[in-house]
């Protein structure tokens, strides 16, 4: 059982600890997808933390639309513990659909302006 | 409180497109309590601005500052020392804020990043509701403690009118008749009888239909 290793996995104690800012910073970075995995509904240790986070991944994905970054970039799923199986389809999932969408807008922004910086050249800003 | 929602980011981003640093500043009064203007969503405003202008291959520097209030001239002077680095400032506060800002930074352009709504309060978690409108004269003694001028479409003094229906406002079967809540709450109260007086003509100069208004205390005044 594998995923694909262009996937980076942050350990958080519950999906209800994942904030709209943690989401948007990913993006910020330059991530070209992300998703969240939270354990099945109505099965959260917490009651509900994966219901929090699954508002809020909706809450964020209307932000990435709004700034023509693609809200389509950024899921939500529910698996249980115990199922690396579905973990690992739906990495893979996960994977296959990032790659047809291509490269982050904002990904492919910072390269060229890092491109730009390492060359010397002043990068106007506006 | 004062309830308010961020603009759609299409307009702030419009505001602030030919500039390349700006100061991004909450307030942490009534919009950090409706989740509109408050630290976290500064945070989330600046990187969602960012991730706009580098989509368009552009920079743009924000300082994030959350001041205890934008309606005080105190808590407005803290941010007097880096004003000047920043090319515009972008405010999350209410249009009290937003105002005092640019009356204190007479040369720095000033843009609001939320529409002010109204004055209400939270009735749960995620919902806010209108509950005074600051007429000025207030007949919540009159009126059980429930307010017509805000929650009566017509803002009957002696309601309710014949567009309430089975408790409900004819604007909306999901608007409570405010009249049937207040004869509601004055039978339980059981001052239905209080309901027989009738209010007289409101002083409407009090309101907002007066000009803008102002009080003075010369008590507190220095």
């Amino acid at each position: 059982m594998s995923y694909p290793d262009s996937i980076r996995v942050i350990q958080v104690p519950c999906t209800g600890r994942v904030d709209v800012i943690h989401l948007m910073e990913a993006f910020q970075k330059g991530a070209d997808g992300v998703y969240v995995v939270g354990c099945l509904e109505g099965e959260c240790h917490y009651y509900t933390g994966n219901l929090r986070a699954k508002k809020r991944v909706q809450y964020t994905k209307k932000i990435l639309d709004e700034i023509g970054i693609g809200g389509e970039r950024l899921e939500m799923y529910n698996i249980a513990a115990s199922d690396g199986p579905r973990f690992s389809q739906v990495a893979k999932e996960m994977d296959e659909k990032i790659r047809a969408l291509g490269p982050s807008p904002i990904r492919t922004a910072l390269q060229k302006i890092h491109a730009a910086r390492q060359a010397g050249v002043n990068v106007e800003t506006s | 409180m004062i309830v308010a929602e961020r603009k759609p980011l299409e307009e702030i981003i419009g505001f602030i497109k030919d500039y390349k640093k700006i100061l991004l500043v909450g307030c942490n009064e009534c919009v950090t309590v409706c989740y509109a203007g408050g630290k976290k969503e500064v945070a989330i405003l600046a990187s969602a601005l960012k991730m706009a202008f580098l989509k368009e291959e552009k920079e743009l520097e924000v300082k994030e500052v959350t001041l205890e209030r934008q309606c005080d001239q105190e808590y407005l002077e803290e941010i007097r020392s880096i004003v000047d680095q920043y090319e515009a400032i972008v405010s999350m506060a209410c249009g009290v804020g937003v105002q005092f800002m640019a009356e204190k930074y007479q040369t720095m352009p000033v843009y609001p990043a939320l529409n002010t709504l109204f004055m209400g309060g939270a009735e749960e978690m995620g919902v806010w509701a209108e509950r005074c409108q600051g007429c000025g004269q207030c007949v919540l003694g009159q009126t059980a403690g429930i307010c017509p001028i805000t929650r009566c479409a017509k803002r009957l003094l002696n309601g309710p009118c014949g567009g309430s229906t089975k408790g409900h406002c004819e604007i909306n079967k999901d608007v409570p008749c405010a009249w049937q809540l207040i004869i509601d709450r004055l039978k339980a109260l059981g001052k239905l009888d209080d309901y027989d007086n009738l209010m007289p003509i409101k002083d409407w100069s009090a309101e907002r239909s007066g000009g803008p208004r102002k009080i003075v205390r010369e008590d507190l005044r220095q």
